[in-house]
C-alpha cells in the first residue's frame, strides 16, 4: 500500500509545483474563498518584515499568526513553497495511518461483537469487510492531496495547511493511543486557531475507551485519565503560550491572535457566515451576536459528546466539521480536512439520503463564488447581497452533508442493535424517521 | 426537513419525479420559453424611473444656442481630415486650445493577430486627442468623458463639430463640479482601449501606447457621440458593452427624460416605442426589441465606443443620430441642448451612479425588465438539467442497491467506469483547447500552404477544428477502451448534464442573454441524448443545435429582426465574419465570448456527442 500511497503524494507535489511556477498562483493568493486575515501568506511576510525591522509584528492591524509560525517562518522563509507541500504531505500521510489504525480498531470491534454474538441475524450485510476497506486509507489521503480545495490552499499558501496537519497529527497520536503526544498536539493546534480546543472531549472519549475504562462520570479511573490528560494539555498550552511570550516578550499576540479570532473586527467577505452579519450590525447588539454566533462552535460538542460517546472518532470528525463551518474566519482548506474523512465513512454511503443533491449544491456554489464576486467587484453590477446569498447556500449545503452522516451513522447503529428490517407492533415494515 | 428526512414521502417524491420526468421537462422547457416571451408584454414589465435623488428633481435649464457653430466646426474638421488624411491632429489641438481647454495627445499602435478585413486594418498607429476643462467649483476628483470617433470618410464630423461647440460653451459656465473631458478617439475602439489604459495606467491587453500627460479626476460617467449629418431624425441610444455588460439604468432614464423634454425622437435598437401594446403588432413591435437587445448582448462585443468604459466601473452609453427619410428633422442645436442637460444633470451626482439597475432587458425606451423578472425564464431551463440529472442518478443507484450484498462488484463496474470517463472528457477539452489555440497560431503555415488570405486562414482553420471535432471524440475513445457499457454512458451523461449546468448558470449571471440562448438549444439536446435515439436524425439536430450553428442561427435572427433578411450565401459570408470578429474582440479588448465557447460549451457539446455514438 505504501507505492500508491508514494505515487499519490507524487502527483500532488507535482501539481502544485506546477502551479506554483504558474500565473495563477498570485491571482488564488489572492482569493477571499482561499486565504482569510488570519492565514494570509501576505500577511505573513509583512510580519516577518516587521520582525526584521525589530518593529513587533502585531503592532499594526495586519498580522494575525501566532509567534512561533512567524518564529518558524523566519528560518524558512527561502523555502516556504516546500514547507506548505511538505505539510500537505505529512497530513495526508498522518490521515492515512491515522484511518488505517482506526479501520483494523474497528474491525476487531466488530469481530468481538460478532463473536458474542451480540448482532441480530439480518444485518450481516452491514457488515465492513477487510477487502472494502483494504482501499479506504488511501481513498482517505487521496481526497485530502487531489482535493482542488487543498490544492488552492496550499499554492496560495494559505498557513491553514499547517494548522491542518497539527490537527491531523493530532488526530494520529489519539488513534495509535499515545496520551501525551496527542495533548500536545493538541495544544499546538488549540494554540493555533483556538477552536480546536473542542477537539478535547473526543480524544479523552477515545483514549478512555482504549484502555476499556467505561465512560461514566461515577467511574473513578475515568476521572483519573480526564485528569491526567487535562493537566496535560493545559501544561503543554502553558508552555507553548509561555514560550511565545519569551521569543517576543511581550504578550501583544493574545489580543492581536485570540482576540482577532473571537471579536471578529475584520469583516473581508469568506465563505462563512460572520462577515455580512456583522457589516450589517447596529454596534450595541454586537457583543450579544458575537456570543450566538461563537457559542455555535463550542456548544455542540455537548450533546454531540453525549449521543456519540461511543464513538469518538466520528465525534471527532463532526466536530471538525462543524468548526469548519461555524469559524470566524473559515476558509476553503478547513473544508478540505473534515471531506478528507469522507471515505472513511463509506460504509454509510447506503443510509445517505441527500448525498447527490448537496454535493450538486457545493459543486455550483463553489463555482458561483468567483464569478459573483467578479460581478460584485469587478464588474459593479451585482452586491454582497449577491455572494453572501451563495455563503448561506454554501454553508446550508455543508451542513445538510454533515448532518446526512449523522443521521446516516446513527441509523446504522440502530440497525446493528435492532436488526436490519424492522417491524412494528402489528407487525407491518416500519421506517426510521429523523425528527 | 421532514421532505427530505421522512423517507416514504422521500420515496414518493423520487418515484414522482423518474416517472413524470419526461412530462415535467417538457413543461419546464414551455414553460421557461413562454415565461421569456411574456417580458415583452408591457403588463408584466415595469415602467422606468429615475431612481437617483441627486438626478431627480433638480431641473437644469439648457440654454446652448452653438449649433451654427458646431456645423461650421465640423465643416472645418472635415477639411482638415481630408488633408491629413487621417486625424487632423494639429488643427484639433489647436481647435482645443483656443476654446480654452488644456489639451493632451497620446499616441498608440497596434498589430492585430491577423488582419480584420472588414475595417480593412492590420498595422494600426494612430493618436487620441484629449482636452480637460477644470472643474471651477469643487476639487477636481471626479470627471465626466464625452466622446466622439474620427472615422475614416465622412462619418461623424458633425459629433466632433458639436463636441468642440459643447466644450467652448461648457467654458463659459460656472457650475461645473466636475471635470469634463472632451476625447476625439482615433481608430474607433482600439484608440479607445488605448486611451483608457493610460488614464488607468493599466495594460490589459497588450497595446503599446503612450501614457497619458494629463488627467481629470475619477470618471463618473461617459457619453460617446455619433453625428454624421447636419440634422437627424432621431437619436438611438446603444448600451450593450464589452461581454454583455450593461451600463446603470438611470443612465438610460436621463436619455429617456431629456428626450421627453426636448422633443427629440429617441429609440433603441433602432425601434421606436409604440403606445399599442395591447395588439399584436404592438406586442411584436416589442418582442422584437427586445430580441435584438439579447442577440446582441450575448455577442459579447461593444456595439459602441462606449463598451470599454463599463470594465473600468464607468457608467456609459453611445448617442447615435439617425437620419432617415421620415419628415420630423431635428436640428444640431436640440441636440446639444439634449447633452447639456445630460451633463449638467450627471454634474449634480454626489456618488457613483448606483442605485437603478444593472441587470435588465429593454422592451422598450419606457419599459424594463429586471433581473427578477428575467432570471425565472432560465431557471427553468436549467432546472430540466437537474431534473435530468437526478433521473438518471436514481437508476444509476438502484441497481446497486439491489445487489447490496456485492459492494465488491459495484467497485469492479465503477472502476472501468470512471476510465471510460476521463478519455471522452480529456480528449473534448484537448479538441476545445485546439480550437482557441491553433487557428491564430497557424495563420502563417496556412497561408504558405493554401491559396487564402491570412483572415480567411484563421477563420477556416477553426471551421475545420470544429468538424474535424465531431469525428474525433467517439472514434478514439473506442480505440482506447473497446465497447462502452450502459452503465458508462449513463454516468458520462451525468457529468455532461452537471458540466452543462454549472457553465450555463455561471454565464447567465454575467451575460443573462448568452445564457439563456446557449440554454435554449444545448438544453434539449443535453435532455434528450442516448444511444438509443435514431442516430441520423439525432445528429442532425444536435449538429444543427451546436454552438457554431447557434451562432449562424442567431445571425440569421437578428438580420431577420433589423428588417434585411440575409439569403444563405450572404448569411454564410457573415458567419465567416463573425467568427474572425469574434477572435479579434478576444484578442484586442478581452471579450470572453470565444474562449467560453472553444474551451467549455464546445467540449461539453462534444461530450454529449460522443454519447450518441456510444457503441
Amino acid at each position: 500500500m505504501a507505492a500508491p500511497l508514494a505515487l499519490g503524494l507524487i502527483v500532488a507535489v507535482t501539481i502544485r509545483a506546477a502551479l506554483f511556477r504558474s500565473s495563477f498562483a498570485d491571482l488564488i493568493a489572492e482569493r477571499v474563498e482561499v486565504v482569510s486575515p488570519l492565514n494570509a501568506w501576505k500577511r505573513v511576510v509583512e510580519g516577518l518584515a516587521l520582525l526584521d525591522l525589530g518593529v513587533s509584528p502585531y503592532s499594526g492591524d495586519v498580522f494575525h499568526e501566532t509567534p512561533l509560525v512567524i518564529y518558524f517562518f523566519h528560518f524558512v522563509i527561502d523555502y516556504s513553497e516546500f514547507v506548505f507541500m511538505i505539510a500537505d504531505g505529512i497530513t495526508a500521510v498522518a490521515l492515512y495511518l491515522a484511518v488505517r489504525d482506526y479501520n483494523k480498531i474497528m474491525f476487531r470491534k466488530q469481530k468481538y461483537a460478532l463473536e458474542a454474538d451480540r448482532y441480530p441475524h439480518d444485518v450481516v450485510e452491514l457488515f465492513r469487510t477487510p477487502k472494502e476497506m483494504y482501499y479506504i486509507p488511501l481513498k482517505v489521503a487521496l481526497f485530502y492531496l487531489l482535493n482542488p480545495f487543498t490544492v488552492l490552499s496550499c499554492v496560495a499558501k494559505s498557513t491553514c495547511g499547517l494548522n491542518n496537519a497539527v490537527i491531523a497529527l493530532f488526530i494520529l497520536c489519539t488513534i495509535k493511543g499515545s496520551a501525551f503526544l496527542s495533548a500536545i498536539f493538541l495544544a499546538l493546534a488549540t494554540y493555533q486557531s483556538i477552536y480546536p480546543l473542542t477537539l478535547f472531549a473526543p480524544a479523552l472519549l477515545f483514549l478512555v475507551q482504549r484502555l476499556y475504562i467505561p465512560v461514566s462520570l461515577r467511574s473513578p479511573s475515568f476521572w483519573i485519565l480526564a485528569v491526567q490528560y487535562g493537566v496535560m494539555f493545559l501544561g503543554s498550552l502553558a508552555i507553548i503560550v509561555c514560550l511565545s511570550f519569551f521569543l517576543l516578550s511581550s504578550w501583544d499576540f493574545i489580543p492581536s491572535v485570540y482576540g482577532f479570532i473571537l471579536t471578529v473586527p475584520d469583516l473581508t467577505p469568506n465563505i462563512g457566515l460572520f462577515w455580512y452579519f456583522f457589516a450589517e450590525m447596529f454596534e450595541h447588539f454586537r457583543l450579544f451576536f458575537l456570543c450566538v454566533f461563537q457559542i455555535n462552535v463550542f456548544f455542540y460538542i455537548i450533546p454531540l459528546s453525549i449521543k456519540l460517546k461511543e464513538h469518538p472518532v466520528f465525534l471527532m470528525f463532526m466536530q471538525i466539521a462543524i468548526i469548519s463551518i461555524f469559524k470566524s474566519y473559515p476558509t476553503v482548506g478547513d473544508i478540505a480536512l473534515y471531506m478528507a474523512f469522507l471515505p472513511a465513512w463509506s460504509h454509510l454511503y447506503r443510509f445517505l439520503r441527500n448525498i447527490f443533491l448537496v454535493s450538486c449544491m457545493l459543486l455550483i456554489c463553489s463555482m458561483l463564488f468567483p464569478v459573483l464576486w467578479h460581478l460584485w467587484i469587478f464588474a459593479g453590477s451585482a452586491n454582497s447581497n449577491f455572494y453572501y446569498a451563495i455563503t448561506l447556500v454554501f454553508n446550508v449545503g455543508q451542513i445538510l452533508l454533515v448532518s446526512d452522516y449523522f443521521y446516516a451513522y446513527l441509523r446504522r447503529e440502530h440497525h446493528l442493535t435492532h436488526g436490519l428490517y424492522l417491524k412494528k407492533k402489528d407487525g407491518s415494515e416500519a421506517t426510521l424517521v429523523l425528527k | 426537513m421532514g421532505l427530505l428526512s421522512d423517507p416514504n414521502r422521500r420515496r414518493a417524491l423520487t418515484s414522482l419525479l423518474t416517472r413524470l420526468n419526461t412530462p415535467l421537462c417538457v413543461l419546464c422547457y414551455l414553460a421557461g420559453v413562454a415565461w421569456f416571451m411574456g417580458l415583452a408584454f408591457e403588463p408584466f414589465t415595469l415602467r422606468t424611473y429615475m431612481s437617483e435623488n441627486a438626478m431627480g428633481s433638480t431641473m437644469v435649464e439648457e440654454r446652448f444656442t452653438g449649433g451654427e457653430r458646431a456645423l461650421s466646426a465640423a465643416r472645418e474638421f472635415a477639411v482638415h481630415k481630408k488633408k491629413a488624411g487621417g486625424m487632423p491632429v494639429e488643427w484639433l489641438v489647436q481647435a482645443m486650445q483656443s476654446r480654452g481647454l488644456e489639451v493632451y495627445t497620446q499616441t498608440f499602435s497596434r498589430t492585430l493577430p491577423f488582419p480584420d478585413e472588414s475595417k480593412e486594418r492590420y498595422m494600426v498607429k494612430g493618436t487620441n486627442v484629449y482636452g480637460i476643462l477644470r472643474a471651477p467649483r469643487a476639487p477636481r476628483t471626479e470627471s465626466l468623458v464625452l466622446s466622439a470617433p474620427c472615422s475614416p470618410g465622412t462619418a461623424n464630423n458633425q459629433a466632433v463639430g458639436l463636441l468642440l461647440s459643447l466644450a467652448q460653451y461648457f467654458r463659459g459656465q460656472i457650475y461645473w463640479a466636475k471635470d469634463l473631458i472632451f476625447l476625439v478617439n482615433d481608430h474607433d475602439l482600439i484608440g479607445m482601449e488605448a486611451w483608457l489604459e493610460g488614464y488607468h495606467d493599466v495594460n490589459i491587453t497588450g497595446i503599446s501606447a503612450q501614457p497619458l500627460q494629463g488627467r481629470g479626476g475619477s470618471i463618473q460617467a461617459a457619453l460617446s457621440l455619433e453625428l454624421s449629418s447636419d440634422v437627424i431624425t432621431s437619436l438611438d441610444l446603444v448600451l450593450e458593452g464589452l461581454n454583455g455588460q450593461l451600463p446603470n439604468l438611470d443612465l438610460t432614464n436621463l436619455f429617456y427624460a431629456f428626450c421627453q423634454k426636448t422633443g427629440i425622437l429617441c429609440t433603441i435598437q433602432g425601434k421606436l416605442q409604440r403606445n399599442d401594446w395591447d395588439t399584436v403588432a404592438g406586442y411584436t413591435h416589442s418582442v422584437q426589441t427586445m430580441l435584438l437587445m439579447v442577440l446582441r448582448q450575448a455577442s459579447g462585443r461593444p456595439w459602441g465606443d462606449h463598451g470599454l468604459f463599463l470594465r473600468y466601473h464607468i457608467e456609459a452609453a453611445t448617442v447615435r443620430g439617425i437620419n432617415s427619410f421620415r419628415q420630423y428633422k431635428t436640428d444640431i442645436t436640440t441636440v446639444g441642448k439634449l447633452l447639456e442637460g445630460m451633463y449638467r444633470k450627471l454634474n449634480n451626482l454626489l456618488e457613483r451612479l448606483h442605485q437603478s439597475y444593472f441587470f435588465y432587458l429593454l422592451p422598450s425606451l419606457s419599459r424594463f425588465v429586471s433581473i427578477g423578472y428575467y432570471m425565472p425564464a432560465f431557471s427553468l431551463l436549467a432546472l430540466i438539467l437537474l431534473l435530468r440529472a437526478l433521473d438518471l442518478w436514481v437508476q444509476l443507484s438502484t441497481p446497486i442497491a439491489g445487489l447490496e450484498d456485492g459492494t465488491v462488484e459495484g467497485e469492479e463496474v465503477s472502476g472501468p467506469g470512471v476510465l471510460s470517463l476521463v478519455t471522452p472528457v480529456l480528449i473534448s477539452h484537448l479538441t476545445g483547447v485546439a480550437l482557441y489555440i491553433l487557428p491564430v497560431l497557424s495563420q502563417h503555415a496556412a497561408v504558405q500552404h493554401f491559396p487564402v488570405s491570412e483572415t480567411e486562414a484563421v477563420v477556416l482553420t477553426a471551421i475545420t477544428i470544429y468538424v474535424a471535432g465531431l469525428a474525433l471524440p467517439h472514434n478514439t475513445h473506442r480505440v482506447l477502451s473497446g465497447e462502452g457499457t450502459e452503465r458508462g454512458w449513463r454516468l458520462l451523461k451525468l457529468l455532461g448534464l452537471l458540466y452543462l449546468a454549472v457553465l450555463l448558470g455561471c454565464t447567465a449571471l454575467i451575460n443573462f442573454s448568452l445564457g439563456f440562448i446557449l440554454a435554449l438549444t444545448q438544453v434539449p439536446i443535453a435532455a434528450l441524448i442516448t444511444p438509443h435515439v435514431p442516430r441520423l436524425l439525432c445528429a442532425g439536430a444536435m449538429i444543427l443545435l451546436s454552438p457554431g450553428c447557434t451562432l449562424l442561427l442567431c445571425l440569421f435572427l437578428y438580420q431577420e429582426l433589423q428588417e434585411a433578411p440575409l439569403t444563405l450565401l450572404e448569411g454564410w459570408g457573415l458567419f465567416l465574419s463573425a467568427v474572425s470578429q469574434g477572435i479579434l474582440d478576444h484578442h484586442l479588448y478581452g471579450s470572453l465570448l470565444y474562449p467560453l465557447l472553444a474551451l467549455f460549451i464546445f467540449p461539453c457539446w462534444l461530450l454529449l456527442w460522443n454519447i450518441l455514438f456510444w457503441k
